[in-house]
């Protein structure tokens, strides 16, 4: 789960962190009373949404008087912003962060996220802040210094100090930047973050260091215990069938094509997705109904998928584990007459009694055609959303 | 021969009272597996499914000389009870269990290195060596005797692959879900070096999923050392980007994670990849006759 910049900010600034001086604001009257408290001529107004690339998009202007903070702000709320990390229609702009400007002298790079291939903690830091870290990152590798931190230890001065004059830190910021890395570190271990990210992190004209930028993610699985990062969650952010599917743990993502895929388990739902692709056909979805696809949940499932307008016909692969088929067959000839699927439905049941639900299904008067060959099914729905077009 | 479990394996299971413990430790018992006690702190000296239940895993493993655990306890608790089974002497830990903390698992990992416990999973679907041992919640009747190693971080689609090598007569030595999470136990790595030890494996399928390098790898591992004809799939080709925040992600990845990469690392190894994941069966069925 992201979190927003001043989200993370508040978090920082909590546990001692030094980020500039700022206040989140929704709307205009409370931005102008915010721009008087901070008591700075110059200001910076940045866009809170859940991507990265805001400053090139235009999320982030600099402002030296209050008619040009006024005009800012009503542009930026309620408009959609859109960065190379959003899709086509960007994410709403609910709320903006007026932040006194900072003196910068350099800007770095710094993170802390969890690392698949060190099974461990890992710190990157660069001497090359700013944007295009990414490109840095390609050209230039040796300008990437990372440590992983060992679980028993924990992160130790040393590796911290190391980082810092790796990246050209001056003697008079490392002890600074020893005590802000310790504290992020256990930051990021008391809170079950998944990643922390400092682009720019910077030396100011008073040789102070400061995190000029956070981006924040916490670890899912571990909400349950961080009750109140939990109710940081922001919606609007998020895809709203997306949200929708969640609360029936079913797990949707939004595509572009015309045939509806319905599966259990992750895997097979992308393998499914592939094989429509190979077959000729465009997948409108990804949507995993979990292990074990109850009537309930495919009926809500297809709730799902059909309030997609571009969808023309779904293809259910359901890998029957514990479950027998027949009662899987029973589940989806009940959630179709529930939703009124008017669409063809190519199913395809493999596991116990697979035979038998697939009689059911070709025998239930309704627009369901079971096939048992994975192939043969995708081939079917391809063919048949073809012939509707 | 099979690998990691067979008919002798005694099994205790973490968690066997509790609704998901009960419903697969059935279809456990069903299949013939050797599950020879369950643990519930609180509930030692009860029976269920006719099987006896411990306070503790060391009291399970004194009284039945278990050597096995399969943990079907919620996520919450799943690092006590890794950690138990551990501390027991169990050697190998099955975690079905899904949705745990990442940060509870690097310490995890740590202790299954200094101690040599092996651990398959989290969240996968288990082991299971055919007609002698399921560990797991996959559906034992699709699975068949025979000469396939099958290696996969997915669940559902581990099935499919098992169900294509059923049905063109190969049959399956043992077949091992490592599980999608981010820290995994045992890697596709520790999975495949077993395989090519294994006289009854005499072709491996390796089923990959996008992200992570866990796949590029394998790779490089099976082009030094594996002799055996490996087939594999990657699901995902066809996946968006996925929605991400900031750049840490991909700087430290350098370009690994991506289907395209994976499918070059697996050709570049001699490893037949199939992209249709129809063909798994068909591809390794051919690649066993030419061999």
């Amino acid at each position: 789960m992201d979190l927003h910049e001043y989200q993370g900010k508040a978090l920082l600034r909590e546990n001692g962190i030094t980020v500039p001086d700022g206040v989140a604001v929704g709307n205009l009257s409370d931005a102008v009373k915010a721009y008087k408290v901070l008591e700075s001529e110059r200001v910076v107004i940045k866009a809170q949404v859940h991507a990265g690339g805001r400053g090139k998009a235009g999320g982030v202007k600099i402002v030296s008087n209050q008619g040009e903070l006024e005009n800012e702000v009503k542009n930026l709320l309620g408009s959609n912003l859109v960065t190379h990390q959003t899709d086509k229609n960007g994410l709403p702009i609910h709320q903006v962060l007026i932040e006194t400007p900072s003196n910068i002298v350099k800007e770095y790079y710094l993170s802390i996220l969890v690392d698949r291939t060190s099974q461990m903690i890992k710190i990157v830091a660069s001497s090359e802040g700013g944007m295009d870290i990414e490109a840095v990152a390609e050209s230039n590798p040796e300008k990437i210094i990372q440590i992983d931190v060992d679980p028993t230890l924990g992160l130790q001065p040393f590796q911290s100090r190391e980082l810092g004059f790796a990246i050209g830190l001056k003697p008079v910021h490392i002890k600074q930047f020893t005590l802000m890395l310790s504290k992020l570190y256990k930051l990021f271990c008391d809170n079950d973050l998944s990643l922390v990210e400092i682009n720019p992190l910077i030396t100011n004209d008073k040789e102070e260091v400061i995190c000029l930028d956070s981006k924040i993610s916490v670890d899912e699985n571990a909400l349950y215990r961080q009750k109140a990062l939990a109710s940081y969650r922001d919606p609007s952010q998020e895809d709203e069938r997306e949200n929708h599917a969640k609360q029936w743990d079913l797990n949707y993502v939004h595509l572009d094509g015309n045939i509806g895929c319905m599966v259990n388990g992750a895997g097979l739902a992308m393998a499914t997705m592939d094989i429509i692709k190979v077959c000729g056909g465009l997948p409108a979805n990804f949507l995993d109904v979990g292990g074990g696809a109850t009537e309930e949940r495919v009926t809500e499932g297809f709730k799902i998928i059909l309030s997609d307008k571009n969808v023309r016909g779904i293809f259910v692969n359901i890998f029957g584990g514990i479950v027998k088929c027949d009662l899987i067959a029973d589940g989806i000839i009940n959630a179709c007459q529930q939703c009124n699927l008017d669409i063809p439905v190519v199913v395809r049941l493999v596991g116990n009694n697979a035979e038998l639900g697939a009689k059911k299904l070709n025998d239930s008067g309704l627009n369901l055609i079971g096939v048992d060959d994975l192939l043969e099914a995708s081939k079917c729905i391809v063919q048949k959303v073809e012939e509707l077009a | 021969m099979s690998i990691l479990i067979n008919k002798d394996t005694k099994l205790i299971c973490q968690g066997m009272t509790g609704s998901q413990g009960t419903l697969h430790c059935k279809q456990i018992l069903e299949y013939g597996s050797n599950l020879v006690g369950g643990v519930t702190p609180g509930k030692g000296g009860e029976e269920h499914l006719g099987v006896p239940i411990f306070n503790t895993v060391k009291d399970a493993v004194n009284k039945t000389n278990a050597t096995v655990s399969v943990i079907f306890v919620p996520a919450p608790f799943c690092q006590d009870s890794i950690s138990e089974a551990i501390d027991s002497g169990i050697k190998l830990i099955i975690c079905i269990t899904e949705g745990i903390p990442v940060l509870d698992m690097i310490p995890i990992k740590r202790r299954l290195e200094e101690t040599g416990t092996l651990m398959i999973g989290p969240n996968c679907p288990g082991i299971i060596t055919p007609e002698e041992c399921k560990i797991g919640i996959m559906p034992g009747p699709i699975h068949k005797k025979g000469k396939i190693g099958i290696v996969s971080r997915s669940g559902t689609l581990t099935y499919e692959a098992v169900h294509q090598t059923s049905q063109c007569g190969l049959g399956q030595s043992t077949c091992v879900g490592i599980g999608g999470d981010p820290i995994p136990g045992m890697s596709f790595i520790d999975v495949l070096k077993m395989f090519e030890a294994d006289p009854q494996t005499e072709g491996i399928i390796l089923v990959g999923e996008i992200g992570g390098s866990a796949e590029e790898d394998a790779a490089e591992y099976i082009k030094n050392h594996v002799t055996k004809p490996v087939v594999a799939y990657i699901a995902g080709v066809t996946a968006p980007a996925g929605k991400r925040m900031g750049h840490a992600g991909a700087i430290i990845s350098g370009g690994q994670g991506t289907a395209d990469g994976k499918y070059k690392a697996f050709e570049a190894a001699g490893v037949t990849t199939v992209k249709n994941p129809a063909e798994i069966g068909n591809a390794i069925f051919e690649r066993m006759q030419s061999k």
